[in-house]
């Protein structure tokens, strides 16, 4: 392969830049920094040094470092081919570190679908720099100029035969060195990594029962524990008898602080046995703190609410004959990952590490240190895959529980797993929503004035703080969660995909958010994107049958955008739009999205059945277009957009947190049915448009909203009644029906 | 102490006799395949086999497993050497975040062992228990047929080998 | 089998003589219509009938597993073979779509089709003879406006001589009381309409009073306790074997919910049932609850106690679980049946059965109270314990796994055995054998 190098010389000129390593001074280092910093692509912004990313021994071996972690959404894969392609190597050459707080860049959280955008691009232009530093040093050490030397596998090779492996160039500090704003990124035209649908890394192991789970750890020495949590939010220990339970066989600690309690033992099923006999020896003073489920909509909209015009055209909307009006509705709906949430706490040496799967292991050290009261030095996260979390879970509560019960055993690593029971309950939810839209048509059938309000708590309760940790809400001196605020946009949070992509003559959105929280809400995948485009997509559908337009031909007539308008039309072609025949109990529907107005364009096209005696509902097939710029595996975008195609169905069919007026009462699958084999469609379609040399736009959470929509829209369509409240369940389908 | 056969090996596990399989396979024992879910028989990511036939470890105590013959995913292949229905699962990338596939692939092997060519319709029906929640359902079942092509491919004599009760 | 021989030909003789009689008075065809338009009913009787065919439950014998509403082809096994629930949707050529309001009201009656052949009696036209006038037309109403499905059915497997016909006729003259419900002028309105739900739509009866040889319900010991697919369908009279004695209010929440909190959930063959009177209007379902209790009556003095016990049991265990001590309570601790039965529930059923009930299903009914453990045949215990009870198509409810596979019929022995001597404390059965062969062999897969 020829090379557009660079020697090192050339390269450090090129940029203007003066040597930065160790030996100046700290402070002239940092304001060099500081002034390229913010020209820096991706998360090499925040970290700047290459040796951050990427380190090769002397012995050729590469390691990866990344702040983003694998949440089964394929992104060490993807990282790897990065990598890969830009330093030449093999995938299987690459060693990738996921983040650790003592160890790797701070990319924050793993979340927004933004890793392949941050940590992606970061590495991508890392390794492209590494690339040319070697070359560099090749050139420099062999003589010869860079353009007689081309890199392959590893090492670098003259026209004359000499070679020079990776190992034997990096010598000292040779890649501490800055980042540049601008990197020599080989011609995607020659791409061998990337774009390729590679095997994940990471699937053989766990097939396999390798302990790659944070939930397979064991540690010498590992003991057990389990928290009895309170039965309801607003619960607190009255009483504790402890004396039965220290007897149990295994038990070596009962841990108590304030309202928190929990049992420590050598063996899981001890640690297990335990914990009931220690809730049954408490007693709790619970208050009614819920509102009445059923109302609980109107009590969204009477809470006190900050309201911000999030968007606004020229001329504000007006209204008069020929309106339509919606309210949509959406209830509080879980993660309800299928693994628990689970972390091993060990503390000792001035140091408390814990494993976990959280998705930010920086802002969840800081929070674990608040909660302890040590410095930040003193606690270090490091992650380890935990099942799947769709957002924020259990998984940094369960870690500051491995953590708490640490320090009280020191020495010894703990292992805390949440019950089932537990994680239904107290986990986060994806907050209840209520929106409206209002539109009229003009006199061509194109919308004229449209108006879109949304109600909505915040989307992220994450830590930091520790007062976003359920287990320091219950500790003695506790402590409170942060002031829930709202995600600016263009991100958003319950406002996310708020702002419709399409032109309309006069627009106004409004984002009324509401601080308070009876039930306890955070990131849900997609965040508010899963219930606004349902709601417009929804709303574009009944705008299209008023102006008697085909629900496609509608959309892209308010569409300019060329890549949304290639996803409609791919997804409606490959779906077979225009050819379908309507069957009694059938319908079909579309939707379209491009998830935050920023990231990848995913339009889906479903056919539902509806059997009218029972309200069932199916999905007979699913058709997507999905681009998301460069797809580094497009499998891996696949594997995504139809996993979030099943998911959000699952949502619209089936899912809403229960509650009285004190408890959570879905606390299990039985009383939070998902959706299961018998109820899966025939068939999911993903077409991936790949787009080579294109940023790369985030995929994980573009599906939620399109899939409800279109499965609105098709449900519509097939019993010509239209249902504006998730979820869709037989008993609300079927009174929605009628006789 | 309790004697299991796990995988055709026996061991001794020095555990109360009411203690769920699941808890003994993965703490006793460092069988770490089958997976806590839900506790309740609710879920399936605890699923392995006994005499053939897919369980729920997490509410089957080893009182009841002795002298009977247990099946682990690690009984069915390693990272090496994977079995058909673990190998039919890498080929299909049948896995997100992967949790429940060790519960599926059990499920998946019981199937086969006692019905070598599934229909799709019966694939759904007996792996309705178990649950997952990235969505992988689709690639599942096509691991499934995959797995069910491969093992006649190997042995296309085979015939059930289930007992009618 | 000999004296249901000598039934059989004393039946067979009366049959023919009587089968010329029945032939002249009921047996006449009556005229096929067009398939009446949908627009051509009320909408309100429509949805009146939707309600009455939620109380009778009749989507469930008319719907095969995986088929099309009131297509039919649900297997009914019966001492006498196997019945396949007709096509009942309007379809012109399978189902009933030529049928006048005259030939449905005759067949929901006196168990006649249109053609005028006899209806065998798996069709409780021997409930639905009480329903009224209006009612008739609202399921009627009801039945017309549904999908017309073409669906064949297939054939009875009735071995000679019961797929004969005419048989029936002998049948209904021995057995079959036509006639609408007379209320009782000494019971309130209240338990009155209860009572006409129950005996004609609800045919409560049709499982749970017993029948005689012939098939035919036992009408002295009405709502005695039946069988049904292989359930026994416990007494709802005074001869209820509820460790708890019910009362309206409870039986209400049941047939509402499928759940109330000191009794079992509802299963097998009931969760249809309840799953179809959560949307009936609450009052109907008050009504029958009303009705029920009134039939069990006040509890004996005997059973009182009894019930106290039960429920000082259960609080007693949940209030030590999981530190449960039960060595006082042993009562034949020498039994090595007993011993294994005793091991195996405090492994297997003991970590969700003693925790008390609470939202999870993982907190479930403590046995003591459940009526499974006290009813003279081991048949519900066993196919629970089997095949577990899992919420239909799911539905939000309530979750338990079965242990078909776990257990080996030596351990399900055992266990049974346990259960009944330590939860039901009653005599042990004696069926234990033939119902595992019977569950294990009727095992849906």
């Amino acid at each position: 392969m020829n090379e557009h190098s660079l020697s090192r010389r050339d390269f450090l000129a090129r940029s203007g830049a003066l040597v930065v390593s160790f030996s100046l001074s700290a402070r002239f280092a940092l304001a060099q920094e500081a002034a390229k910093a913010s020209a820096l692509p991706g998360n090499l912004k925040g970290t700047p040094m290459l040796d951050s990313w990427i380190r090769i021994d002397a012995n050729g071996n590469i390691t990866v470092f990344t702040g983003k972690v694998e949440l089964g959404q394929g992104i060490k894969t993807a990282l790897i081919q990065v990598a890969a392609e830009e330093l030449v190597v093999e995938p299987k050459r690459i060693n990738l570190v996921t983040a650790d707080t003592s160890v790797t860049p701070d990319e924050a959280y793993t979340a927004g679908s933004q890793s392949m955008q941050d940590s992606g691009t970061a590495i991508l232009n890392a390794a492209a720099q590494v690339r040319g530093i070697l070359l560099g040093l090749a050139s420099q050490h062999l003589g010869i100029p860079a353009e007689r030397l081309t890199v392959q596998n590893g090492a670098v090779r003259a026209d004359d035969g000499r070679t020079i492996t990776y190992g034997e160039l990096v010598t000292g500090q040779a890649l501490h060195v800055s980042a540049q704003p601008r990197s020599p990124l080989r011609d995607p035209a020659t791409r061998t990594v990337m774009g390729k649908s590679m095997q994940r890394v990471d699937i053989p192991l766990k097939l396999a029962g390798v302990p790659i789970y944070v939930q397979d750890l064991r540690l010498p020495g590992m003991v057990h524990a389990r928290v009895a949590r309170p039965p309801s939010y607003g619960a607190r220990l009255r009483t504790l008898d402890t004396r039965k339970v220290e007897t149990m066989p295994g038990v070596l600690k009962i841990v108590r602080d304030g309202s928190y309690i929990a049992v420590i033992a050598e063996r899981e099923y001890q640690a297990v046995v335990a914990v009931r006999a220690l809730a049954k020896s408490a007693s709790w003073d619970e208050r009614p703190v819920l509102p009445a489920q059923a109302d609980i909509y109107s009590y969204m909209q009477r809470q006190p609410a900050e309201e911000e015009v999030i968007f606004r055209s020229q001329t504000n909307p007006t209204f008069g004959a020929g309106t339509l009006e919606a309210t949509y509705r959406r209830p509080y709906q879980m993660h309800a990952a299928i693994g628990p949430s689970c972390a091993v706490g060990l503390a000792g040496d001035g140091i408390v590490t814990v494993w976990t799967h959280s998705q930010g292991v920086y802002p969840l050290r800081e929070a674990i240190a608040e909660m302890l009261r040590v410095s930040r030095e003193g606690v270090r996260c490091i992650h380890m895959e935990g099942s799947g979390c769709y957002g924020h879970n259990g998984a940094d509560d369960a870690a500051a529980d491995a953590a708490l019960i640490a320090v009280v055993l020191p020495g010894r690593p703990v292992r805390v797993h949440w019950m089932r029971e537990d994680e239904h309950a107290w986990e986060p939810y994806g907050p209840a929503m209520v929106s409206s839209a209002r539109g009229r048509l003009d006199d061509s059938g194109k919308v004229a004035d449209f108006q879109y309000d949304v109600w909505s708590n915040t989307h992220n309760m994450r830590p930091a703080p520790a007062g976003n940790l359920v287990p320091a809400w219950h500790l003695q001196t506790p402590f409170t969660p942060s002031p829930p605020k709202p995600i600016p946009q263009p991100a958003g949070g319950g406002d996310r995909n708020a702002i419709p992509l399409y032109k309309f003559s006069n627009t106004r959105v409004m984002h009324h958010f509401v601080p308070s929280m009876p039930l306890r809400v955070s990131a849900l995948r997609a965040l508010g994107a899963y219930m606004n485009v349902f709601s417009i997509e929804s709303f574009m559908d009944e705008l299209a049958k008023a102006a008697r337009v085909d629900p496609v031909e509608f959309r892209l007539r308010h569409l300019e955008d060329a890549r949304a308008r290639e996803a409609i039309i791919m997804a409606a072609e490959r779906f077979g739009w225009s050819r379908f025949k309507a069957q009694r109990g059938r319908g079909r529907g579309f939707a379209f999205a491009r998830y935050k107005n920023l990231a990848a364009y995913t339009a889906v096209a479903c056919e539902v059945e509806v059997e009218r005696e029972t309200g069932h509902v199916r999905v007979v097939r699913a058709v997507a277009a999905n681009d998301s710029g460069e797809a580094v595996n497009p499998d891996g975008i696949r594997n995504q957009i139809e996993g979030g195609i099943i998911q959000s169905i699952s949502w619209t069919l089936y899912e809403a947190v229960t509650f009285d007026n004190t408890r959570i009462t879905s606390v299990d699958w039985a009383s939070y049915p998902i959706l299961r084999f018998p109820n899966l469609p025939d068939s999911v379609e993903v077409h991936v448009i790949n787009r080579s040399g294109q940023p790369f736009l985030g995929t994980g959470e573009a599906a939620q909203g399109p899939t409800a929509a279109a499965l609105a829209n098709a449900l519509a369509d097939a019993t010509g009644v239209r249902i504006r409240e998730l979820p869709f369940t037989r008993n609300r389908v079927k009174a929605a029906i009628g006789v | 102490m309790i004697t299991l056969e796990v995988n055709g090996k026996t061991r001794e596990v020095d555990a109360d006799p009411a203690t769920p399989l699941l808890y003994v396979l993965r703490d006793h024992l460092q069988l770490n395949g089958a997976k806590f879910g839900c506790g309740l028989g609710q879920c399936g990511a605890c699923t392995v086999m006994v005499d053939g036939e897919a369980i729920l470890s997490c509410v089957v105590p080893i009182s009841v497993l002795q002298r009977r013959r247990i099946t682990t995913l690690e009984g069915l292949g390693t990272l090496g050497n994977p079995g058909p229905v673990q190998r039919a699962f890498i080929e299909e990338q049948a896995a997100q975040c992967g949790f429940c596939i060790p519960g599926m692939i059990m499920r998946a092997q019981a199937l086969l062992e006692k019905n070598p060519l599934p229909s799709q319709a019966e694939i759904r029906q007996f792996m309705s228990v178990n649950l997952c929640r990235c969505g992988t359902h689709m690639r599942v079942l096509r691991a499934v047929e995959r797995a069910a092509q491969a093992m006649k491919a190997a042995n296309p004599a085979r015939k059930s080998t289930s007992i009618g009760r | 089998m000999t004296a249901t021989r000598v039934i059989l030909s004393a039946f067979i003789g009366l049959a023919l003589a009587t089968t010329l009689l029945a032939a002249c008075t009921t047996l006449i065809a009556l005229a096929p219509i067009e398939p009446p338009s949908k627009s051509s009913f009320d909408p309100a009787i429509v949805a009146k009938g939707a309600q009455l065919a939620a109380i009778g439950n009749c989507i469930d014998c008319h719907t095969a597993a995986g088929g099309k509403p009131y297509a039919g082809g649900q297997p009914l096994k019966t001492p006498f073979g196997t019945i396949y629930g007709t096509n009942i949707t309007p379809d012109p050529d399978t189902g009933i779509g030529q049928w006048s309001e005259a030939a449905f009201s005759r067949a929901m009656r006196e168990g006649v089709d249109r053609e005028g052949r006899h209806l065998y009696p798996a069709f409780p036209y021997d409930h639905y003879t009480k329903l009224t006038d209006e009612d008739i037309k609202g399921l009627y109403a009801f039945i017309m406006t549904r999908d017309p499905i073409r669906a064949e059915m297939p054939p009875n497997e009735l071995p000679f001589p019961f797929n004969n016909r005419s048989l029936i006729g002998a049948w209904k003259l021995l057995f079959f009381e036509r006639g609408a419900f007379r209320p009782d002028p000494a019971q309130s309105a209240e338990w009155n309409r209860g009572a006409y739900l129950v005996q004609s739509l609800g045919h409560c009866g049709a499982c749970h009073t017993p029948r005689n040889a012939l098939g035919a319900e036992q009408k002295r010991h009405y709502l005695a306790g039946g069988d049904a697919q292989g359930w026994h369908a416990p007494a709802l009279n005074a001869a209820s074997p509820a460790p708890v004695p019910w009362t309206a209010a409870q039986l209400y929440k049941y047939l509402r919910t499928g759940l109330d909190d000191l009794h079992a959930i509802a299963a097998g063959p009931m969760e249809p049932v309840v799953h179809n009177l959560a949307a009936v209007p609450e009052q109907d379902v008050r009504t029958i609850a009303t009705y029920l209790a009134a039939l069990m009556g006040q509890p004996t003095a005997d059973r009182q106690i009894k019930a106290e016990d039960a429920l000082a049991h259960a609080k007693r265990e949940q209030a030590a679980y999981p530190l449960i001590d039960r060595s006082e309570l042993q009562i034949a601790s020498g039994d090595r049946a007993f011993q294994n039965g005793a091991a195996i529930y405090a492994g297997s059923c003991s970590e969700c059965h003693d925790q008390g009930r609470q939202a999870s299903s993982g907190a479930a009914l403590h046995l003591a109270l459940g009526t499974a453990m006290t009813i003279t045949t081991s048949a519900n215990l066993i196919r629970i314990t089997l095949e577990g009870i899992v919420p239909p198509d799911n539905n939000p409810a309530r979750w338990m796994p079965g242990f078909a596979d776990a257990l080996t019929d030596e351990q399900v022995k055992d266990l049974v055995i346990y259960i009944r001597a330590y939860f039901g404390r009653e005599p042990p059965w004696r069926d234990v054998d033939e119902e595992l062969k019977k569950a294990r062999t009727g095992r849906k897969r």
